[in-house]
């Protein structure tokens, strides 16, 4: 399959009704923060961005994606099992005993990289693997998805100045910047200002997209992966938290709130 | 013939700069923390060293990816510092994700205990080997001279999974003059006999030399064990060591009753209902910010070898009763 033959916003919406359905399975998964990242996935994996081989996860040719909003990456169930990293049956058993489908995904999940959900580890970790990288003269690249909130951890900006320090250009961060993090508007609780600037303060290639905008992240994806100017990219991805489902879209509770089963049906049904 | 004493961190970078011409894998990370040898690291080898800057959760981080992508990975600071700065980052991307991935990760942390004498409590450490004995699958290394922390390199390279390495600060006497103890065992037998053996690692177990001797003028013998591999060591051998006594003894240069080397023996010797009494020596009275030398703050705080002299006579009495 090429990208020219994937329609993107159908698998988008697809991936978007899989997750709903394995929320209304599995309440204990956080819905809102893994549908405001479905175009990030969607573009990465099925957008000819990343080389995988399903059948050999940790392939030393691949290119590594490293998930640091483990918790808000419930969308990559779907995504991993339609691409056959794991049987499709697995999302039945998702948070049940005997899967291995968890709440916060962790690294027995094929597909997976790295520990995450404790946030702030997962860009400092790629940062390393893009330092390996180098060294080692294997051009793969890395490509870490966070969350705006995460970003908060100091952690994450020992790297983002160590990535620049080591012209890391094969390097990518994606922000799903979604605005809120538990308690409510990242703005109002400790305010990235202009991240973008921060970040090209900070040596950063940045630029922005809509998030929600499968066909534009993709783009943007492909140019950051073919770019290699002596500077790590990131890319903010303009997301809206819980996107799609009313009562929960950008509402400032949204990550802890579950939407009731009969919503999520009546969604389903009215979103084929 | 006489080995002159060297420091633990010169002689196991040595071995690492000597190793690096052969092996491609190795690759060395600091924090911004160095010695001369490290120089000889950072002008022969710069494609695998990266000074990560005083940044120690970045230290693990980076340290974590470098060994996920095949690096057998030195990683070294100041001991309170790449232990309690990063805890989480250890316990995340080096504990748990190595029970998935293959990694060889090794955290050297220099400054055990009062090592750094005048530096005051930031940079002494008296609660690492609690924090790292913690983590079920670390290694926790804790040699008593040079001798042996040059022999822990065949430890580091032959062995995958998450190591921390104890290092004293200071140059300390050696101890094994003839060659490293055996690194199977985990522990080393220096002299046997008497009721109470004394178990001791790092610097302690040089206390402990000086403890056995003030004892043995007052007419008891003591055994000396030095116990350098805090996690692993070979349990059953332990056992048959230590059941020839009566009574053991811990020493450790961290804080006491708090989780350390005592609480570890205490529950080996409940755990395996061995017939002995013990007696845990270990930093009483909590952070304290007196200046003084390594053997004077020893004393004030009950790990120095007139205290010690003292509360094992007195334990080695209690037995008689």
């Amino acid at each position: 399959m090429s990208v020219a033959t994937i329609d993107l916003k159908a698998k988008a919406h697809w991936v978007w009704r899989e997750t709903l359905g394995i929320h209304r399975r599995a309440p204990e998964t956080r819905l809102a923060s893994s549908l405001s990242s479905i175009e990030i996935f969607v573009a990465l994996y099925y957008g000819e961005v990343l080389r995988q081989d399903p059948a050999y996860p940790l392939n030393e040719q691949r290119d590594r994606c490293v998930i640091s909003k483990g918790h808000g990456s419930i969308c990559m169930y779907p995504i991993l099992a339609d691409l056959g990293f794991f049987p499709m049956d697995e999302l039945q058993k998702v948070c049940q005993t005997g899967g291995f489908l968890g709440g916060i995904p962790d690294p027995v999940i094929p597909g997976y990289e790295t520990m995450n959900g404790s946030l702030g580890h997962g860009l400092g970790v790629a940062t390393g693997m893009a330092l390996g990288l180098k060294r080692k003269g294997n051009d793969r690249s890395v490509f870490v998805v966070c969350g705006d909130g995460e970003l908060h951890e100091g952690a994450n900006w020992e790297a983002i100045m160590f990535a620049s320090q080591h012209k890391l250009d094969n390097l990518n961060l994606i922000v799903d910047d979604n605005h809120i993090s538990m308690l409510g508007y990242t703005k109002d609780i400790v305010d990235h200002v202009d991240l973008g600037a921060r970040l090209s303060a900070f040596g950063w290639d940045c630029s922005a997209v809509d998030g929600h905008d499968v066909i534009a992240v993709q783009a943007e994806l492909m140019r950051m992966k073919s770019t290699h100017s002596g500077k790590p990219k990131a890319l903010i991805a303009r997301t809206l938290k819980g996107h799609g489902v009313p009562g929960l879209e950008n509402a400032a509770l949204c990550h802890i709130l579950n939407p009731k089963p009969e919503l999520i049906d009546s969604l389903l049904e009215q979103n084929p | 013939m006489s080995v002159k004493p060297l420091a633990m961190r010169d002689v196991l970078l040595d071995r690492i700069w000597v190793a690096m011409a052969d092996d491609p894998k190795i690759f060395f990370v600091s924090a911004d923390f160095g010695s001369p040898v490290l120089d000889k690291i950072r002008a022969d080898y710069p494609d695998r060293f990266a000074n990560v800057g005083i940044a120690e959760q970045n230290l693990i981080n980076i340290t974590a990816g470098l060994a996920l992508e095949g690096y057998t990975v030195f990683a070294y600071a100041i001991a309170p510092f790449i232990t309690m700065r990063c805890y989480e980052q250890i316990r995340v991307s080096l504990a748990l994700l190595s029970e998935v991935r293959p990694m060889n990760v090794n955290l050297i942390g220099v400054g055990a205990g009062y090592s750094y004498v005048v530096s005051g409590p930031t940079h002494q450490c008296y609660e690492d080997l609690t924090l790292m004995r913690a983590l079920p699958n670390f290694r926790v290394l804790s040699p008593a001279d040079h001798v042996s922390a040059s022999a822990l390199f065949d430890t580091c390279i032959g062995m995958n999974g998450p190591k921390y390495l104890r290092f004293d600060a200071q140059v300390l006497p050696v101890i094994y003059e003839d060659g490293a103890p055996d690194q199977s065992v985990g522990f080393h037998v220096h002299q046997s006999g008497g009721k109470v053996c004394l178990v001791a690692t790092g610097y302690m177990l040089h206390t402990a030399f000086k403890v056995a001797e003030r004892l043995k003028a007052i007419g008891h013998s003591v055994g000396v064990v030095d116990l350098f591999d805090i996690a692993n060591f070979d349990a059953q051998k332990l056992q048959s060591t230590l059941s020839a006594y009566s009574g053991v003894v811990s020493m450790e240069e961290g804080f006491r009753g708090r989780g350390g080397v005592d609480a570890m023996l205490f529950e080996f010797i409940a755990r395996r209902n061995l017939k002995l009494r013990m007696h845990n020596i270990g930093v009483e009275g909590g952070y304290r910010f007196e200046l003084g030398s390594r053997v004077e703050l020893h004393e004030q705080v009950g790990i120095g070898p007139a205290f010690v002299e003292n509360s094992v006579s007195a334990f080695i009495e209690s037995l008689s009763e």
